[in-house]
């Protein structure tokens, strides 16, 4: 009874929804649906002859040495900076969050990285450590350090994860500093007066209470590792060398782009999308129940 | 981009369909990958073109890199809105001509336009990249080039050598690069930009070395890669491992990136494209010249002949008889003697004729600048064998990468040369299978 007093019929709730359904069909659904089609498909560049294989392009991809190392490379480069930008992150927001002289000033040069596009940070940072033209790296050389992420897989894996973390910080440093600002003082306050050290102040009360932030930038962070880097490893390694810092992205990119393979390009993007999926359904299911709200 | 250049065809067809039959000029798209002075050198031949006659207008657009514009072209294609003139780089010569309805051979489109055209007037070195293996030019060479040895003058002066007699052979070039390590230039004694077209595609062609079966892939994609199993291939890699260690050879990354190293006064020798000419022109302040590239005496054969770079331009299938026909008319208007001279002197690409060569020649360019010379010497030094035609693989910008990557692993030492090579052929090779089998022939 109680529903029909909001809305006559099926009409008027469809009519409101659909500009937000037409945006996810066609934005998300209909391109994924294609890149399913794709990846069952053995194409010239041109698509003047198409072949369906079937699951061919995915046995190609998990008989793939390459594939395995890319995954392998996935992996440690998004744990790496993970830890890196939200650690660091987290450590500069409760510094700016302080009653500091000039604490504007800090806070907006902070979020200035974010600003920059990932193609833009990583030709910034190949500008410091190129082995021939980069001043830092010109300094570690000095120092008897033979820095070359040219031929030296670590260093260069070293470079593009420096570069990848400096971009993130900002945004995490922003979703910090506001879950700080709305911890309330008086708690904080209760606690001074039973006289808690900060660093015990931090980890009993504002780090469980800033749970909320943390997970929320934990998935926006596991993203952005996974997809929005490649412009960034394109700048300053291109995937090299031998591989070193291809990530999964970066060779649905490679693969696709410059390869024109676009059967194994799109098989990979499926494969990327439900290791996502599955990631972020397990952050939900387990993580999410130590999160206090 | 692509709604731009819809947006563009939409009022195209519009203004088409508005004015007179008779006044009717027929456009032809351009699309190109050329900026700067090289832009305008594109935007300046369609004027001169426009303004020779009334019944075509070629309108160039620009679409950004090489790569870039190649997907613009597959895109556009899928979309049924190619445009008539593609220029793509000699990377995507066998993904372009395997696309059978895709593109139209300009041969053919010469032939039904009743065009003057005679295969023999251009030059054979550059042509034949763009050639079937019968000879039938499938593409027109549009900006050309090849690899050569720059070098320091002021650095071979230090370092105690003649800076008039560069070294001819690579283990002078060792031995000269030693020097000059010697005399201060400890980080970088000899390197090379684009390292595959240095260490495996000039490198076979120069040394007269096959990188695989069917004349490297000319006469058919069923190629097989085997420059694994050559030994003037594994004795030039482990030289290039070998110095590596003191950095009498130092690895500069698989593009150009690294070529501001000469420039720099960095590297002393470096062998790149002969179009790095207006970047050495423009910013190394130092005494510098070019020499050809160089090679092992002790195979035979070489110094055979070089392969080209750069790009030329494809036309798209699916077009009205009379677009082809303008495109034919702008194709005669480029190869013209006097144009090709002028293109060839004032931007340094290669002239396609062997009239605009000869004509260049015979005015004495060449005294005060030999060094734009030097790429026409080494693709014409000797008539062009099976293993210096060129060559011609699909999916070859990703076998590029999967090369660069062995060499990587080679020259840092992951991977024994032998292996390294094994692995580049083997796994070049599954690439092959793979277009093999969406190529149509």
């Amino acid at each position: 009874m109680q529903k029909n007093a909001y809305f006559q019929g099926l009409t008027i709730p469809f009519l409101l929804l659909l500009p937000q359904l037409a945006i996810t069909v066609v934005f998300f659904y209909w391109p994924a649906s294609q890149a399913v089609w794709q990846s069952f498909l053995l194409e010239d560049a041109f698509g003047t002859s198409t072949e369906f294989v079937w699951f061919e392009n995915y046995q190609t991809l998990f008989a793939d040495p390459g594939y395995l190392k890319a995954f392998i490379n996935t992996v440690i480069f998004s744990t790496f900076v993970c830890v890196f930008s939200l650690s660091i992150a987290l450590l500069f927001a409760v510094m700016a969050d302080r009653q500091i002289r000039g604490a504007e000033v800090y806070k907006t040069l902070l979020i200035w990285p974010y600003a920059v596009a990932p193609a833009i940070a990583g030709v910034l940072w190949i500008f410091m450590f190129d082995p021939s033209l980069g001043m830092l790296a010109r300094g570690l050389q000095s120092l008897g350090i033979p820095w070359n992420p040219r031929l030296n897989g670590n260093h260069a894996m070293l470079l593009v994860i420096l570069a990848a973390t400096w971009k993130q910080i900002s945004y995490n440093f922003l979703f910090f500093l506001a879950g700080l600002q709305s911890i309330p003082k008086s708690v904080i306050e209760a606690a001074v007066i039973d006289g808690a050290r900060p660093m015990r102040r931090f980890w009993t009360i504002v780090f469980p209470l800033l749970s909320p932030t943390t997970f929320f930038l934990l998935v926006v962070n596991m993203v952005y590792v996974f997809f929005d880097t490649f412009g960034i490893i394109d700048t300053v390694t291109g995937g090299g060398p031998s591989g070193a810092t291809e990530t999964l992205v970066y060779k649905v990119f490679s693969d696709g782009k410059g390869g024109s393979n676009l059967g194994g390009s799109a098989a990979q993007s499926v494969v990327l999308l439900i290791m996502v999926i599955a990631m972020t359904a397990i952050q939900f299911r387990f993580i999410e129940r130590k999160v206090s709200y | 981009m692509t709604i731009k250049s819809r947006i563009l065809m939409s009022v195209a067809a519009f203004a088409l369909a508005g004015t007179a039959p008779a006044l009717a000029q027929t456009e032809i798209q351009w699309w190109h990958a050329l900026t700067g002075a090289n832009n305008d050198v594109v935007v300046k031949l369609a004027e001169d073109f426009n303004a020779s006659q009334k019944d075509y207008k070629v309108v160039p657009v620009y679409k950004g890199s090489y790569p870039d514009t190649l997907n613009a072209g597959i895109a556009a294609f899928r979309a049924g809105q190619a445009p008539h003139i593609l220029q793509v780089f000699e990377v995507g010569t066998g993904t372009m001509m395997s696309a059978k309805g895709a593109i139209k051979p300009v041969h053919e489109v010469m032939k039904e336009a009743g065009e003057k055209f005679d295969p023999n007037a251009y030059l054979p070195a550059i042509t034949g990249y763009y050639s079937t293996a019968k000879g039938d030019m499938l593409s027109m060479p549009f900006n050309s080039s090849s690899m050569v040895m720059w070098y320091n003058k002021d650095a071979f002066k230090k370092a105690g050598l003649d800076p008039a007699k560069p070294p001819k052979t690579w283990p002078e070039t060792f031995e000269a690069a030693k020097k000059l390590k010697a005399a201060g230039y400890d980080k970088c004694g000899v390197s090379n930009a684009w390292a595959t077209w240095a260490n495996i595609e000039q490198f076979g062609a120069w040394h007269n070395v096959a990188l695989s079966t069917k004349v490297n892939g000319m006469a058919g994609f069923d190629a097989v890669l085997n420059f694994n199993k050559s030994p003037a291939f594994l004795k030039h890699w482990t030289n290039l491992v070998e110095l590596q260690k003191d950095k009498t050879y130092d690895y500069s990354g698989r593009t150009n990136n690294g070529e501001g190293r000469f420039t720099s006064g960095e590297c002393p020798i470096f062998l790149t494209s002969s179009g790095f000419f207006g970047n050495v022109k423009a910013n190394a302040k130092f005494d510098w010249g070019n020499a050809p590239m160089p090679y092992y005496p002790d195979v035979q054969g070489a110094p055979q002949n070089s392969i080209i770079g750069g790009a030329s331009l494809w036309v798209m299938g699916g077009k009205k008889a009379d677009e082809y026909k303008g495109v034919a008319k702008f194709f005669t208007f480029l190869s013209d003697v006097d144009r090709q001279v002028k293109l060839h002197t004032e931007s340094g690409y290669l002239p396609i004729t062997k009239a605009a060569y000869e004509k260049v020649k015979a005015s004495g360019f060449y005294k005060d600048k030999p060094y734009l010379e030097t790429p026409i010497l080494e693709l014409t030094n000797k008539t062009p064998t099976d293993n210096s035609k060129g060559l011609r693989y699909g999916s070859l910008v990703q076998i590029r990468d999967i090369w660069s990557e062995e060499l990587e692993a080679a020259l840092n030492g992951q991977k024994s040369p032998q292996a390294a090579l094994d692995a580049a052929a083997e796994r070049g090779n599954q690439m092959l299978r793979q277009f093999e089998r969406t190529a149509q022939r």
